[in-house]
């Protein structure tokens, strides 16, 4: 017989934290392997996993945020660690971060790149400007919010949002998905 | 900048072109010229292959708009002698219905200042080879840098899921612009702040609220 769930994750499928349980639970799915070379688990489980773990972002940088967003993606806090690499198609991504002002005159390019996004696809609005026009809010030129273009899964205050505000916004994400736990969504 | 290389510019410039130019001023190390619209290419021109001023460059083309005033825009050129490190600042009014002679054909830079001056404050350049909107959006009507044009336009878009595009719409705000007054009562304002009105009344050292 397999492992169940029970055996290995607590019923909210949240992840154990270091220590003695997760070594046990780490050692059962290594013994489970060593004796039957195959382990089974959740079928959602293992696409929430494979979801959360390699949410490719799309590059969309539009204004000073883009800025930000290099700081996660570089060296100090490395958003490779969480299997996430930039994507300049918006075919290969999974999850579009508006980072930056959003204008009336990008919003038709920005519905398409979302258009083109396969699902699953998921948008972090990163900072005031593309959360709600924030300093530009009676401008004449700019979008005031990009949830009047798209639907948002999470947004991330600040002007503009520091890389550990975005990375904690990733993580709401990873957070999100995890909850949702649909295969079809 | 040099202020004596400055100076000496500006006497010859006057020797030189004297009949064309309105004024010429030199503040806080820069010299400008006033100048009538029909000697402007002429002195561009000028500016550009006179080997004692020899403005090859064109840094920037921008507009002002004066409401009030008659001719009501100006149109600013800033030029940059990159051989005798000097530059210069040529100032042209234009009437509202005026016209401004382009000069993309002395300064292939003029191209796109030209359009971005004639986008956002609506003076038009006469020969310009491509004259269109440069930065608003694609449709856009009126002209933002002109002092009647409201902050925030006539139009805002929307996805319409319905129609599966993105349209344009009316501006409706849920809140109105306010104009906020940040100036610290401690550093010279002189007016008197709400409730302020009263201290008089207290015969006091400022006791208030």
């Amino acid at each position: 017989m397999g492992l169940s769930g029970a055996d290995v994750k607590n019923p909210a499928g949240a992840p154990i934290p270091p220590g003695k349980a997760q070594d046990a639970a780490l050692k059962l799915i290594t013994d489970e392997l060593g004796d039957r070379n195959f382990v089974m688990a959740k079928l959602d489980n293992l696409f929430n996993w494979a979801r959360t773990g390699s949410l490719w972002p799309m590059s969309f940088g539009l204004a000073c945020c883009g800025v930000e967003f290099m700081h996660v993606i570089a060296a100090r806090y490395d958003l490779d660690r969480l299997g996430m690499i930039p994507r300049a198609s918006p075919r290969q991504s999974d999850v579009l971060i508006v980072a930056g002002t959003l204008t009336n005159k990008m919003a038709p390019a920005f519905r398409k790149v979302y258009d083109q996004m396969p699902e699953p696809r998921y948008v972090i609005s990163m900072g005031s400007c593309a959360n709600s026009g924030g300093y530009y809010h009676y401008s004449y030129s700019v979008v005031r919010g990009c949830d009047r273009i798209v639907p948002i899964d999470v947004y991330v205050p600040g002007c503009p949002p520091t890389a550990e505000a975005l990375l904690y916004g990733i993580m709401q994400l990873q957070r999100k998905i995890r909850r949702t736990g649909t295969i079809a969504r | 900048m040099d202020q004596q290389a400055l100076k000496e510019l500006a006497a010859h410039l006057d020797a030189t072109l004297g009949d064309y130019l309105q004024s010429s001023n030199i503040a806080l190390g820069e010299l400008t010229l006033e100048i009538r619209i029909e000697a402007l290419e002429r002195i561009i021109k000028f500016l550009r292959d006179d080997s004692a001023c020899r403005f090859e460059m064109l840094i920037d083309i921008c507009g002002v708009d004066y409401p009030e005033r008659e001719p009501r825009f100006d149109v600013v050129y800033n030029l940059l002698s990159v051989s005798n490190n000097l530059r210069i600042r040529l100032k042209v009014g234009v009437e509202e219905e005026g016209a401004v002679p382009s000069v993309t054909a002395l300064h292939s830079t003029a191209g796109w200042f030209e359009r971005e001056v004639w986008d956002l404050f609506g003076i038009y350049f006469t020969d310009h080879p491509d004259l269109r909107r440069i930065l608003t959006d694609y449709g856009f009507e009126g002209h933002p840098l002109r002092k009647d044009f409201p902050l925030t336009g006539y139009v805002e878009v929307r996805y319409d899921d319905d129609q599966k595009r993105v349209v344009q719409e009316p501006v409706s705000l849920t809140q109105e612009f306010r104009s906020f007054d940040f100036m610290s009562p401690w550093e010279g304002a002189e007016y008197i702040l709400p409730g302020d009105d009263k201290t008089g009344e207290t015969s006091g050292e400022g006791e208030g609220s």
